[in-house]
C-alpha cells in the first residue's frame, strides 16, 4: 500500500463512510485523483449502524429543501444502485415498494397525519403522494400486523436497500476507479498551505488540492481547521436484529424491516447519549414490545444480535452542505441519512465537488443558517 | 455412527422425528438422540441450503438447530429428549409462528 | 419435578458455569457467609471437563479415566455450601453496572449482583479444514460430552484428527470402551518439541508427565497414529465419507470416514467477557484472545471477575484454585474479610495453583496448532453460520478492510447465531497475516448482549424505565 501511495491527489475525503465514500466514488467516476482517509476497526462509524431505509416520507418539516434533496436522491437511487451494480458486481437489494409509518395507538396516529399534512402544507414543498390507513385497509397490504395497529402512513416513495453492502459496493468502485482508501488514518491536523491542503495523520503527511470533511461526529473538530463549521453531535441510536426467517414482510416500516437477507431489523430510538454507544435492555425491551404489537408472530424470533450506533445529528436535523470562505477548496458534507442520500452524494453532490463549487440549490444547507438564528 | 455403549441400560424415551418413532434414554440431549438413531443431518442452512449436523455438542455452534413442539431454532444439544417429543429436522429459514 | 427456591432480585455474588472454577468459587464464597447463586447453562453440575459427573450412565469407572471423577469431590461440597444452584440458566447479558439478564425454562428476568464470577470456560479451537461443515465431522470435545452423557461412542468408520492432550484422553477413553479407531492423525507440527524442549524440566516434575505418557502408550497399543499430518480434508456427498491426509512423506492418502473427531486445543471463551467490555489482550504463547486479569482474577470492569479456563488456559485442576481465589477476593471487596485473612487464606490455594500450572508451558508449545490448521487456503469456509469463506476474508482486507468489526460489515461473517465462537480466531488471523500485523493490533469482534439467543417476547416483556419508553415513543 504504501509503495503505490501518491502524495498529490486533487480531492481527499476524510471519512470512508457511506457519506465519503459515495462522495469519492462520484468524484473518482469524475476523473478526480482521491484519496480517502479512515480511521481503524472500531471506529464509531454510523454507516455500520443505519437502518438502511431510502426514506422520504416525513422529511423536511422546517426546511422544504430538504424534502426536494431527499425526493430526488430517491428518485435517482434505482440508476445509481444499477451503475453501482453495473461497476462492481455488487447488488445492493434497493427496493422501493413503498413504505409504512405504523401507529400503535390512536393518539400516534392522528399526530401522524397532522405531522404529514403540516409537511405538504409548507410553501414550496415539493409534492408526492402518500396515504393515511385505517387497521383493515392496512392489513390487506401487511396481513401479518396486529390487532394493536390502529393504522399508519404510506408512501409509495419509500424503500431500502442493503446498507452494509452498498458500503462494500462504494469501497470496491471507488478502489476500481483509482482512488486510495487509507486506513487507520485518523487526521489529527489538517491546513490550508500554499494554495492546497496538507493533512496530516500518524502516518505522516498528505496533500491535496480539495478537501471534504466527510468525518460524521469528527467533523466538529476538523472543521474549525479549515474555517468550516460542522456543528454535530452524536445521538445514539439501538438496534434489535432476530435470526433469519422466511420473507413474510415484502415493505420496509420505519421501525421494523426485514432484510433481503431474511433477518428482521427493528428500531427506532433516539438517545442524547454523548458518544456512548453501548446498548440498553429498557430501551431494546421497548422496541421489541412495539415490535411484538406490530407483528405479534415475531414473538418467538431469537435475537442474535443488537448494537447501537451514533448518527451524526445537527441542531434541525438538516444536512450541512459548505463551501470555506477563508480556505477554498475545502468542503463538508454531513447528514444522519447516508443511505437515502447515497445516490444524490454520488450523483450530484460529487459532480460540484469535482468541479469545485456548490450549486446555489445546497447554499440551505450552509452551516450559516445556525448563525442567522442564533443572532434572531 | 453413535451406539450405545450399554444397550440395555436406562429408561427409553420415545420421541418422534420427522413424524417417525425414535427410542431415547432418559438423560440424552435431543441431539444425542438423533445421533444415537444414526439421524445425519439436522438440518439445511438458510444460505446456502448445505446439510448440517451437531459439531459442538456444546451450545456454541449453532449447527444442531431443529424445530421441537412446533418451535424452530432449537438447539438440540441444550434440549434434554422428553416422551412424546415431536422433533423436525428443518429445511433453510426458519418460519413465522414455527 | 420438585419446586425449585424463586430467584431473587439481588445477590452479593453471582458465578455464573459450573465448571471447576464456578463449583469451586461458589463452594467457598458461601461457605464465608456470601449470598450466592450459580447459573448453570447445562441440566448438571460439572462444566464440560466434569460433564454429567452427577448422573453419568457410564458404569465402569475406568473408560473416562480418575481425572473425570475428581469432579465429583467438587460437587459434593458446593451443594451443602449453601450456595443456589439453577440449572437449565442462559446467562445472556451481563451489564458494566451489574445487571444480569438471565433466562430459565424460556422466561428471562433481571437481577442485581454486588459482584460477578465468571467461569464460562474454555470452547475448542475452530479447527477450519476443508469439509468442516459436512455432517460427521464433530469436535472431540462433542464425542466426550456423548460418552459422558449418554454413553454414546462413534462407531464405525472412526478418525480422531488433531493435536493436544484431549485428543489422546479421548482416544485413551475409546480404547477403554473397545471403540475401533481407524486412525488418529496427529497435525502437531514437526518442529514443536524442539521449541517445548526449554520448558521440558518443568514438565517433568508435573503431573502431566507421568499421566501424559501412560495415556500416549495405552493409545499407541491399539491405535494406529499418523504423526506430522500436514494436510487435512474432509470429503462427501452431504456428509463426510472420506478423509483425505498428507503425512511427513508428502504422499497424499485417502481413508473412508463416517465420523471425524477435531480437536486443536481449548481457548477462553470470552464472549460474555466481552460483552460487559472488559479488556482483552492476545496471548501469543496460546494463540487466543483472553480477558486481562490481575491475580486474583479481577478483570477491568469494577466487580467483574473472571476465573478458571475463560481467564487463559490452565486445565481443570489451576481452574478450581483460580475459582477460590475469585471466591477469596470477592469475599474482601464484599466486605466479609479483611485482605489480611485475603492473603493468609489464598496462600495454599496459590501454592496449589503453581503445582497444577506447572508443566502448562511444554503443553502449550508442544500442541501449538500448526499455521496451516488455523489460516486456511481460500476454499474452506470460516464462518460456519454466513458461509463465508477465508478467500472472501482476505479479499476484504485487500479492499481496505483492516479488523473483524469492519470484515463483519463487508461479509456478514460473525453476524450469526454463534457470535464469531467458531470463527473469531480465524478472522483475526486471516487478517493478521494479509495485513502482516501481529493478532493483538488486529482486535477481535466487538460483542453486545445478549450472548445466547433470547425470543423477542422474553425481551420485551423486560423492565423498563419512563426515560428508555421516550426514547422509543415519542
Amino acid at each position: 500500500m504504501a509503495g503505490s501511495e501518491r502524495r498529490d491527489y486533487d480531492l481527499a475525503v476524510i471519512g470512508g463512510g457511506l457519506v465519503g465514500s459515495a462522495i469519492a466514488w462520484g468524484a473518482a467516476r469524475r476523473g478526480q485523483r482521491v484519496a480517502v482517509l479512515d480511521e481503524g476497526d472500531l471506529a464509531y462509524r454510523a454507516s455500520r449502524g443505519n437502518f438502511a431505509l431510502v426514506w422520504v416520507q416525513s422529511k423536511g418539516l422546517g426546511m422544504p429543501e430538504y424534502a426536494a434533496w431527499t425526493k430526488r436522491s430517491s428518485d435517482a437511487w434505482g440508476g445509481f444502485a444499477d451503475e453501482l451494480r453495473a461497476a462492481t458486481g455488487y447488488d445492493v437489494a434497493f427496493e422501493r415498494p413503498g413504505g409504512f409509518h405504523l401507529c400503535l395507538s390512536e393518539t400516534e396516529l392522528e399526530t401522524r397525519a397532522a405531522v404529514l399534512r403540516r409537511l405538504h402544507n409548507q410553501p414550496h414543498m415539493v409534492q408526492y403522494p402518500y396515504e393515511i390507513l385505517d387497521h383493515d385497509a392496512l392489513a390487506k397490504r401487511l396481513p401479518e400486523i396486529g390487532p394493536a395497529v390502529m393504522g399508519a402512513s404510506y408512501c409509495p416513495l419509500d424503500g431500502h436497500c442493503n446498507s452494509l453492502r452498498l458500503l462494500k459496493a462504494l469501497h470496491a468502485g471507488m478502489k476500481s476507479e483509482g482512488a486510495a482508501y487509507l486506513a487507520n488514518r485518523s487526521v489529527e491536523y489538517l491546513e490550508r498551505r500554499a494554495g492546497e491542503f496538507s493533512i496530516t495523520s500518524a502516518s505522516g503527511e498528505l496533500r491535496a488540492g480539495k478537501v471534504l470533511l466527510a468525518a460524521g461526529n469528527g467533523n466538529a473538530r476538523l472543521a474549525a481547521m479549515v474555517g468550516l463549521k460542522a456543528p454535530v453531535r452524536p445521538q445514539r441510536g439501538q438496534i434489535i436484529v432476530t435470526e433469519k426467517v422466511r420473507r413474510f414482510l415484502d415493505y420496509p416500516i420505519a421501525t421494523l424491516r426485514q432484510t433481503d437477507e431474511g433477518s428482521v431489523l427493528i428500531g427506532d430510538s433516539v438517545e442524547e447519549a454523548g458518544f456512548d454507544d453501548t446498548v440498553g435492555l429498557g430501551v431494546l425491551s421497548t422496541m421489541a414490545a412495539r415490535a411484538v404489537r406490530m407483528f405479534p408472530r415475531l414473538a418467538a424470533l431469537n435475537v442474535v444480535r443488537t448494537w447501537a450506533a451514533l448518527r451524526v445529528m445537527t441542531k434541525d436535523g438538516f444536512p450541512i452542505y459548505d463551501r470555506s470562505e477563508s480556505a477554498p477548496g475545502a468542503f463538508v458534507a454531513t447528514c444522519h441519512s447516508g443511505v437515502t442520500l447515497a445516490a444524490g452524494h454520488a450523483l450530484f453532490l460529487a459532480p460540484m465537488l469535482a468541479a469545485g463549487a456548490l450549486a446555489p440549490e445546497l447554499a440551505v444547507f450552509s452551516a450559516r443558517r445556525f448563525d442567522v438564528s442564533q443572532a434572531a | 455412527m453413535f451406539r450405545r455403549l450399554h444397550e440395555a441400560d436406562g429408561k427409553a424415551v420415545r420421541l418422534t422425528v420427522d413424524g417417525r418413532p425414535v427410542a431415547a434414554r432418559e438423560g440424552d440431549s435431543v441431539a444425542a438422540a438423533l445421533l444415537a438413531a444414526g439421524i445425519v443431518v439436522c438440518r439445511t442452512t438458510p444460505v446456502s441450503g448445505a446439510a448440517r449436523a451437531p459439531y459442538c455438542m456444546m451450545g456454541a455452534c449453532f449447527e444442531c438447530l431443529v424445530t421441537i413442539d412446533g418451535r424452530g431454532n432449537r438447539q438440540a444439544c441444550l434440549v434434554r429428549a422428553e416422551p412424546g417429543m415431536a422433533v423436525a429436522t428443518q429445511v433453510g429459514k426458519r418460519e413465522l409462528g414455527r | 419435578m420438585s419446586a425449585a427456591p424463586p430467584l431473587k432480585d439481588a445477590y452479593e455474588l453471582v458465578v455464573i458455569g459450573a465448571g471447576p472454577a464456578g463449583l469451586a468459587a461458589a463452594a467457598l464464597a458461601a461457605t464465608l457467609g456470601i449470598d450466592t447463586v450459580l447459573f448453570d447453562e447445562q441440566p448438571g453440575p460439572g462444566g464440560q471437563i466434569y460433564r454429567a459427573i452427577s448422573e453419568t450412565p457410564l458404569r465402569e469407572r475406568r473408560v473416562l479415566g480418575e481425572d473425570y471423577w475428581h469432579g465429583s469431590a467438587l460437587v459434593e461440597p458446593f451443594r451443602t455450601s449453601g450456595a443456589q444452584y439453577v440449572p437449565g440458566a442462559s446467562v445472556w447479558s451481563v451489564s458494566r453496572a451489574r445487571e444480569i439478564g438471565v433466562s430459565v425454562g424460556g422466561a428471562a428476568r433481571l437481577l442485581q449482583a454486588r459482584h460477578v464470577i465468571l467461569a464460562t470456560g474454555a470452547l475448542e479451537r475452530p479447527c477450519p479444514i476443508p469439509g468442516w461443515t459436512l455432517p460427521g465431522v464433530m469436535t472431540v470435545g462433542a464425542a466426550q460430552i456423548l460418552l459422558k452423557s449418554s454413553a454414546l461412542a462413534a462407531s464405525g468408520e472412526v478418525v480422531l484428527a488433531g493435536s493436544g492432550p484431549l485428543l489422546w484422553l479421548l482416544a485413551a477413553q475409546y480404547v477403554r470402551a473397545g471403540v475401533a479407531i481407524s486412525a488418529f492423525l496427529d497435525t502437531t507440527p514437526r518442529g514443536n518439541l524442539q521449541a517445548a524442549l526449554p520448558h521440558l524440566p518443568a514438565f517433568l516434575a508435573s503431573a502431566y508427565f507421568r499421566k501424559g505418557l501412560r495415556l500416549v502408550r495405552e493409545v499407541k497399543r491399539r491405535v494406529r497414529i499418523v504423526r506430522n499430518v500436514a494436510a487435512l480434508a474432509a470429503r462427501g456427498e452431504g456428509r463426510l465419507e472420506a478423509i483425505v491426509y498428507r503425512a511427513a512423506d508428502g504422499v497424499e492418502r485417502q481413508l473412508a470416514a463416517e465420523i471425524l473427531l477435531l480437536h486443536q486445543g481449548v481457548v477462553p471463551n470470552v464472549n460474555l467477557a466481552n460483552a460487559i467490555g472488559c479488556a482483552h489482550v492476545w496471548d501469543e504463547r496460546q494463540l487466543a484472545f483472553k480477558p486481562a486479569v490481575d491475580e486474583w482474577g479481577m478483570s477491568s470492569i469494577d466487580g467483574v471477575a473472571i476465573a478458571g479456563d475463560g481467564a487463559g488456559i490452565s486445565g481443570a485442576e489451576a481452574a478450581e484454585h483460580r475459582g477460590r481465589l475469585a471466591a477469596l477476593d470477592a469475599a474482601e471487596r464484599l466486605g466479609r474479610i479483611d485482605r489480611v485473612r485475603r492473603d493468609r487464606d489464598a496462600a495454599p490455594h496459590r501454592t496449589s495453583l503453581r503445582r497444577a500450572e506447572r508443566g502448562r508451558a511444554f503443553l502449550d508449545a508442544l500442541y501449538r496448532p500448526a499455521k496451516a490448521f488455523r489460516i486456511p487456503h481460500d476454499d474452506v469456509v470460516v464462518c460456519r453460520c454466513e458461509e463465508v469463506t477465508a478467500r472472501q476474508v482476505r479479499e476484504s482486507v485487500e479492499l481496505g478492510c483492516t479488523g473483524p468489526n469492519q470484515m463483519k460489515a463487508f461479509l456478514r461473517c460473525g453476524m450469526g447465531p454463534c457470535q464469531g465462537r467458531l470463527c473469531g480466531l480465524t478472522v483475526t488471523e486471516l487478517i493478521a497475516e494479509a495485513r502482516g500485523v501481529a493478532p493483538g493490533e488486529v482486535g477481535y469482534y466487538r460483542l453486545r448482549p445478549p450472548i445466547k439467543p433470547i425470543t423477542l417476547e422474553e425481551l420485551a416483556g423486560l423492565p423498563k424505565t419512563a426515560a428508555a419508553v421516550a426514547a422509543v415513543e415519542r
